[in-house]
């Protein structure tokens, strides 16, 4: 990133924009806008290089709500307008805003490829597991059996798991958070937001209208911390709000949860490492209430971004055939005189 | 010269290589083109390919040709009835007989002609024997047999390999046909196959048999000799539209002093626009190849947005896919070029053939009232200027424009003069540094005389913003759902468009400026249309041409123009698009002519329907 004029003062209120935030009371998102405007400023960037590029739903109206560049654009395309901004444009902090609708239903291809490329932008996922903005019906990560209005006997999908899909597409950074967790969040979009290449961040969000319930003890912060493990590189899954259980492999190659005491010890806990794929994709999938959920950074690896691929490209085509000239272009074919 | 046969002096001559789509038809074609094209003449070529990528070998699905049309004098299509029929099999024969002028010759690889082969191409009888082509000159030829006895002592290459170089052995026999040095094809071989010389030893050397097979046999009566055109003196090349399209994007970049982003699918027929611009990253050229159409045009809006020369390229059913994108480009008023290179339709159509059918698609297939301007190129090298004008509009209205290509201007060739790049004026670029509203405030939606909006681009201090595809006010921007706004910034995107008008130049008529009947046309039909209104004309017929290539806005005196004539013809390959929005735009009766079989107009249709018209 360039050094510019940085303002000695970008501070979270400076990126709150004049226009009225407009989400319903009580509502996740608006725990996630402040942690975005109070991570920004840490991030050493004038304030002129963030975007932040939303599609459709609840969540999409973020871009609104920031003093920064920004597009709402269409429904599940967030990811495509933030490629040919940071493809072009490779200085920029660029942020997609979607939501489980958006990202994983109308916009699941775009996600995946998105994160395939390692495009360097953030991507801020807030599943709430429910459509809120068309009024309540079953989203693609809602549960089987899940009750609206689409479905009033019940879900009959299954749900996808989006960390297991960004896993799949070889993400190079993955985390999980909780809206109500501000201090979590806050950390997990600074690291996202230092992680070069997409930095996918998959946040629990409660929608309070329509699947207020969907998160229960999570959201209740004396209770939540027995059903959290807060995940730390190198360190053994230990948990609980006395730090008393932990996560173990069986014999059958399945995650379970311990008490630790005479039978187990932390010797017998798997240890965290953020390098390994399969074992972000095994925590991937403990869910709330069988196992703990499974927040901070989930995996992360450092890899060329595609950008970077592109501008190699480019570098080793002009030192080899000089910058481009059109003239040459022109006559670079069988040419004749009249 | 021997006195073994006649030489025959042509202005033009139109030549059809046909046979399986594994035989190196379109190779063999563009081989004949190249020398042609050096010797002097003028050209245009077509080739016609099957969609399937190697249909069964012999069948008529699996049929490729390849057409072109030579001459001394000013040469608009590549033809109507070739003179000359070169088939490799069977069901090349078949697949293209119908097109041979009466008295044409046909060459014919009598080896091919096998039972088997006779069976796939639908034949009863062998047709080189039953005298179903009496009305022809046929010289049935042993092709393979021939090219196998010429490359017998080439050591080092399988039995395949030295038949896959027979379609040499034809190209050299039409060079002697035609009187072509084989220079350029040689030169060529050299090149293609300097690491396996090998190949290039043999191609050669079948080239050349079949040259003194030309020679040395008795069976060709005739030979043909078709003197250099008169061309505007300078240096040229072949180009065919894809090309000129992409070597256009790259320059209208340069004269903005920008790079070329360029997000797009692999569609038929407008992916070789990828393939030619991704050859040039030397140029700072961004190709991105997404993971769907709509992704492409996302990225191009986002480019856009981040400053870039923003392009994509499809054909109808991409432009299906990109619409609500391309509406977003719309709705931000970003400037960005898609280009939409048409083929057959509905849905999946006719991918490999030529059809003028989505121009209803551009104009009007998006929801809400969705003006784009809408440019058409008439010929392969006018798709370079096409580039330019679109990045011109878009800049100027801060807008999507749509470059109205279709398959046989993209795939077909013609000689280019090249251009001095420095004769190209320079396309000036502002992008917004400053606020423009009271208290140092940014009106993104704030417009300058031509309805343009600034374009302040991510980076730029004191103009941060935000952009939606949620209606808004006027100059803030903000969202808004108040009636007055929607109706006012509705007529804003209306307005800068029709004030395109502005720089685009008035219609212009070939022929008298009044009279019976005035024949309009748009796009890649220009040389079939002009050239059949050309002989009308000289038959002493009051018709004239207008060849429309701004579709939206018209030129200013469009309406002007055609009150002058008694009746107007509008001929598209389609059944009417351009008609009806004339009828719908200025109210005057126009009769149409399209015709919609995959295939360009020949010139003798188009005169039948002017004949039609006039009586």
């Amino acid at each position: 990133m360039s050094i510019k004029n940085i303002p000695l003062k970008l501070t979270a209120k400076s990126l709150r924009s004049d226009q009225t935030v407009r989400w319903c009371p009580g509502c996740g998102d608006y725990a996630i806008l402040s942690q975005v405007q109070r991570v920004m400023p840490k991030l050493g960037l004038p304030k002129e290089d963030f975007v932040v590029i939303s599609g459709i739903g609840c969540s999409s109206r973020f871009p609104y709500y920031m003093d920064t560049y920004g597009i709402h654009s269409i429904h599940g395309r967030a990811p495509t307008l933030a490629t040919g901004l940071a493809i072009s444009n490779p200085d920029l902090s660029v942020w997609v805003i979607t939501g489980d609708g958006d990202a994983l239903s109308i916009g699941g291809n775009h996600f995946i490829h998105t994160i395939r490329r390692n495009i360097d932008l953030n991507i801020i996922l807030f599943n709430n597991r429910v459509y809120g903005l068309t009024k309540g019906q079953y989203s693609p990560t809602s549960r089987q059996g899940h009750r609206s209005k689409s479905s009033p006997m019940g879900s009959i999908e299954q749900p996808i798991n989006p960390i297991a899909l960004a896993l799949a597409a070889n993400a190079t950074f993955i985390a999980r958070t909780l809206d109500s967790h501000t201090k979590h969040m806050g950390g997990v979009f600074e690291e996202a937001a230092k992680h070069k290449g997409t930095s996918l961040v998959e946040v629990y969000q409660k929608c309070i209208i329509f699947n207020a319930n969907e998160w229960g003890d999570l959201q209740d912060s004396h209770k939540r911390d027995d059903h959290i493990i807060y995940l730390e590189d190198g360190q053994p899954m230990v948990f609980g709000k006395n730090m008393d259980k932990g996560i173990r492999m069986n014999a059958q190659y399945e995650l379970e949860v311990v008490e630790l005491g005479d039978e187990f010890t932390e010797a017998d806990l798997l240890v965290h490492n953020v390098k390994s794929k399969a074992l972000a994709l095994m925590l991937s999938s403990m869910e709330w209430p069988n196992f703990p959920a499974a927040l901070g950074v989930i995996h992360s690896r450092e890899a060329q971004t595609y950008t970077e691929g592109l501008e190699l490209q480019i570098a080793d085509a002009q030192a080899r055939k000089g910058v481009g000239n059109l003239q040459s272009l022109y006559a670079d074919a069988d040419t004749w005189e009249i | 010269m021997s006195d073994k046969y006649i030489v025959k002096e042509l202005d033009s001559v139109v030549i059809r290589f046909a046979g399986d789509s594994g035989d190196g038809m379109q190779l063999t074609g563009t081989q004949f083109t190249n020398t042609t094209a050096v010797f002097g003449n003028d050209i245009s070529t077509m080739p016609d390919f099957p969609s399937e990528i190697r249909a069964p070998a012999g069948t008529l699905a699996g049929v490729s040709g390849f057409q072109v049309n030579i001459g001394s004098t000013d040469i608009l299509t590549p033809g109507d009835e070739p003179l000359v029929l070169v088939a490799m099999n069977p069901a090349a024969l078949k697949a293209s007989i119908k097109d041979l002028q009466s008295g044409g010759i046909i060459i014919a690889n009598t080896d091919a002609f096998t039972a088997s082969n006779l069976k796939k191409a639908e034949y009863e009888s062998n047709p080189l024997t039953d005298h179903s082509l009496d009305g022809y000159e046929l010289h049935g030829i042993p092709l393979t047999t021939m090219n196998r006895e010429a490359l017998k002592d080439i050591k080092g290459l399988s039995g395949k390999d030295k038949d896959r170089c027979q379609n040499f052995f034809a190209l050299g026999m039409t060079f002697w046909l035609f009187d072509r040095e084989l220079d350029t094809s040689t030169e060529w071989l050299q090149v293609k196959f300097a690491k396996k010389p090998i190949l290039a030893e043999a191609n050669i050397k079948a080239m050349q048999t079949g040259y003194f097979f030309g020679e040395t046999t008795e069976a060709f009566r005739h030979r043909y000799r078709v003197r250099k055109a008169t061309l505007e003196s300078g240096t040229y090349r072949k180009i065919t539209g894809n090309e000129a399209t992409a070597i256009g994007l790259v320059t209208a970049a340069e004269k903005m002093g920008k790079t070329l982003f360029y997000g797009t699918y692999p569609i038929t027929p407008a992916t070789d626009i990828l393939h030619n611009l991704a050859k040039l990253r030397h140029f700072g050229v961004r190709t991105y190849q997404a993971e769907d159409e709509i992704a492409a045009m996302g990225s191009v809006v986002g480019a856009a947005f981040g400053g870039a020369f923003a392009v994509t390229g499809t054909s109808g059913p991409g432009i299906a896919l990109k619409s609500e994108a391309m509406n977003l480009g719309l709705m931000l008023e970003l400037p960005m070029v898609i280009v939409d290179v048409q083929r057959g339709g509905p849905s999946t159509g006719l991918p490999t053939k030529v059809e003028q059918s989505d121009l209803l698609q551009v104009m009007y297939g998006r929801n809400g009232d969705s003006p784009m301007p809408i440019i058409a190129p008439t010929t392969p090298s006018d798709c370079f200027n096409a580039a330019i004008e679109a990045a011109r509009m878009a800049i100027r209205a801060t807008t999507p424009v749509i470059i109205l290509s279709d398959g046989f201007l993209g795939n077909s060739s013609e000689p280019w003069l090249l251009p001095d790049p420095d004769s190209i004026p320079p396309i000036p670029v502002t992008h917004a540094t400053e606020p423009n509203g009271e208290d140092g405030t940014f009106l993104p939606y704030k417009r300058d005389e031509n309805g343009a909006r600034p374009w302040a681009v991510p980076g730029t201090k004191g103009l941060e913003h935000r952009l939606g595809g949620l209606d808004k006010s006027p100059e803030t921007g903000n969202v808004s759902y108040v009636p007055e706004d929607h109706a006012q910034m509705t007529a804003e995107r209306l307005g800068k468009i029709a004030k395109l008008v502005d720089i685009i130049p008035d219609q212009e008529v070939y022929g008298e400026e009044d009279g019976d009947l005035l024949v309009i046309s748009w796009g890649g039909t220009y040389g079939a249309v002009r050239s059949a209104v050309r002989d009308e004309i000289e038959k002493g017929r009051s018709v004239s041409h207008a060849h429309i290539r701004y579709l939206n806005p018209f030129p200013a005196n469009l309406e002007e123009v055609m009150n002058k004539y008694k009746k107007i013809m509008v001929s598209e390959l389609n059944n009417g698009q351009l008609a009806f929005i004339l009828r719908g735009t200025y109210g005057i009766e126009v009769e149409s002519y399209g015709k919609v079989e995959g295939q360009p107009f020949k010139i003798s249709e188009i005169a039948e329907h002017i004949e039609e018209a006039l009586k």
